[in-house]
């Protein structure tokens, strides 16, 4: 048995480390004696050096999803590639319609870009998904209006790791010339993706959720039926305008790499990591009153989010310093706001403030799962047996019965 | 986010962590918070015929602060008369703890567990089958 190093890393829907294996192509396109070119110099070697080695890279990337390399387009990441999809999109098909459709618990990245564009006059209809997380069809399908333009849906979602069904949303709006875009920054890597089958127009990748490095992403376009947007930032014309600015060699072999490694590795990476999800949570929920959030069954193998009830996340997370993980509860403002993708659940307050997301990666050992079940059981008694509700919950009181002063 | 030594110190060793019997005459209560809020407190005062809390008690749930200013409060009330424990402010807390502002919550809803204490302790006394108590309190006031 190897020592443990401590603290355990079990936050890698929050970033991963860079596989040391994309770092060393990394390093080979930074120095003067590496490719250091700007692959926009089209009169000498170095640009036509840096240039071969992004359009590799496009193919990668292009690869693990499905895609044609000419419908990939480089951005800083995620959070941008959903600015260029929705932003561009509402904004080149304005005289269409002004209608878009999304979801609650989608990422900030595209619930705050859906304000802006309700700031600039459009419509935005926001979706309740059901209680295990999961978009209903229906409510989808009697959303969706004449002047809708676009619908916004993730793949997975980056709290719970719900799997929402794409393919069926996609085949439900290509038939309505709707486009469809898909925040897929959870997902990719993770499970099969096919844009072509499961007919998306849109779809955001990023590279630092999948061993790659962070500040860059892309942005997949769709060729057939062809999908026009309008850029969102301006200069030298890169990426057939859709969006200027240096391309960043290094990052994007990066983000190649790694979409490399994963088209290669996922199948029998999401089986080990998937063993290792279910030997937390069994091993989690011999505890009692312990409950997971969104469904078990259509889920990212590397997700576990749980509540502890009767424990609150922060105080649980401050118990928990070998671990690194993240909490749902965000007592850190006056309003002492849960996480919003668990309210959305209909999961009650306590219930949101008393939760972890466990994410494990490729990097995660047998050894770290068991000792971090270790650390949790000790940590829930000790607070527990510091809750006033705990004790509330064993004599027998209804918490939800008692008149609370809502402060 | 980073947090003070005296709030981890509470928080790893809360002192008079406990519950005493809330219907004891002697015993006053004070309940504050909401789960949905992410903070309850439970704050309770075993007080003696002379007006002086003798033992106090706390349960919470709430973040590192909320735990580390109840179990401060616990520190701070025992052998203060009901009076001095009163005049207990949430500033008094926040600065001895130095919390950040974004804490500084916990130690209001500290704040107001003490005066529901004192509250229920007084309710109690005001009580007619337990007016031998309502005299000592009134000795002392």
């Amino acid at each position: 048995m190897t020592a443990l190093n401590l603290p355990i890393y079990l936050d890698y829907s929050a970033t991963t480390p860079v596989d040391p294996r994309v770092a060393d192509e990394m390093h080979r396109y930074l120095t003067m004696e590496g490719q250091f070119g700007n692959p926009a110099s089209r009169s000498h070697a170095f640009g036509w050096q840096a240039e071969e080695a992004v359009n590799g890279a496009r193919g990668h990337v292009a690869a693990l999803v499905g895609a044609d390399p000419r419908e990939i387009v480089w951005t800083s990441g995620g959070t941008e590639s959903d600015n260029l999809a929705i932003k561009g999109a509402a904004h080149f098909y304005r005289k269409k319609g002004r209608h878009v459709v999304t979801v609650k618990t989608e990422h900030k990245a595209v619930l705050d870009t859906c304000r802006q564009l309700e700031r600039e006059g459009c419509e935005v209809t926001y979706l309740a998904p059901q209680p295990d997380g999961l978009l209903d069809l229906q409510e989808l399908e009697s959303a969706l209006r004449d002047d809708t333009v676009l619908v916004s849906v993730m793949h997975v979602n980056n709290e719970i790791g719900v799997i929402q069904d794409i393919g069926a949303i996609g085949k439900m709006t290509r038939q309505r010339g709707i486009l469809l875009h898909v925040d897929a920054a959870q997902s990719a890597g993770k499970i099969p993706i096919d844009v072509v089958a499961m007919q998306v127009d849109l779809m955001t990748l990023s590279a630092h959720k999948i061993y790659g490095p962070k500040g860059i992403g892309a942005l997949y376009i769709c060729r057939k039926p062809r999908v026009r947007l309008e850029a969102q930032i301006h200069g030298g014309g890169h990426e057939r305008g859709l969006r200027s600015g240096t391309l960043p060699t290094h990052q994007i072999v990066g983000m190649g790499a790694a979409f490399r490694l994963a088209c290669e590795e996922m199948a029998e990476e999401a089986e080990r990591i998937r063993g290792l999800r279910d030997r937390l949570w069994v091993g989690l929920s011999r505890m009692e009153e312990v409950y997971i959030n969104g469904s078990l069954e259509q889920r990212v193998p590397g997700n576990l989010n749980v509540s502890f009830n009767f424990v609150e996340g922060e105080s649980l997370i401050m118990a928990l310093k070998d671990i690194a993980v993240s909490s749902g509860s965000a007592c850190t403002s006056a309003s002492l706001e849960p996480s919003y993708v668990l309210r959305a659940l209909g999961r009650n307050d306590e219930l949101a403030h008393s939760s972890l997301r466990f994410s494990i990666g490729r990097f995660t050992t047998e050894q770290e799962i068991d000792h971090t079940i270790t650390l949790i059981e000790s940590a829930v008694k000790r607070l527990r047996d510091l809750s006033p509700l705990w004790e509330m919950h064993q004599e027998g009181v209804d918490l939800d019965a008692v008149e609370w002063a809502v402060h | 986010m980073a947090y003070g030594k005296k709030v981890l110190d509470h928080y790893e060793n809360p002192r008079n962590v406990g519950s005493m019997d809330k219907s004891d005459a002697q015993v006053g209560t004070g309940m504050v918070g909401a789960p949905a809020c992410g903070d309850v407190m439970k704050l309770q005062i075993r007080v003696n015929n002379n007006g002086v809390i003798e033992d106090a008690k706390f349960k919470t749930y709430g973040c590192g602060s909320a735990i580390a200013s109840s179990s401060l409060l616990t520190e701070w009330v025992r052998g203060k008369t009901l009076e001095q424990a009163g005049e207990i402010r949430n500033t008094d807390i926040a600065e001895e703890l130095a919390l950040p502002p974004v804490k500084i919550h916990c130690s209001v809803l500290a704040e107001d567990a003490i005066r529901a204490a004192i509250a229920d302790y007084e309710g109690k006394q005001n009580r007619p089958a337990e007016a031998p108590a309502e005299a000592s309190l009134a000795e002392t006031a």
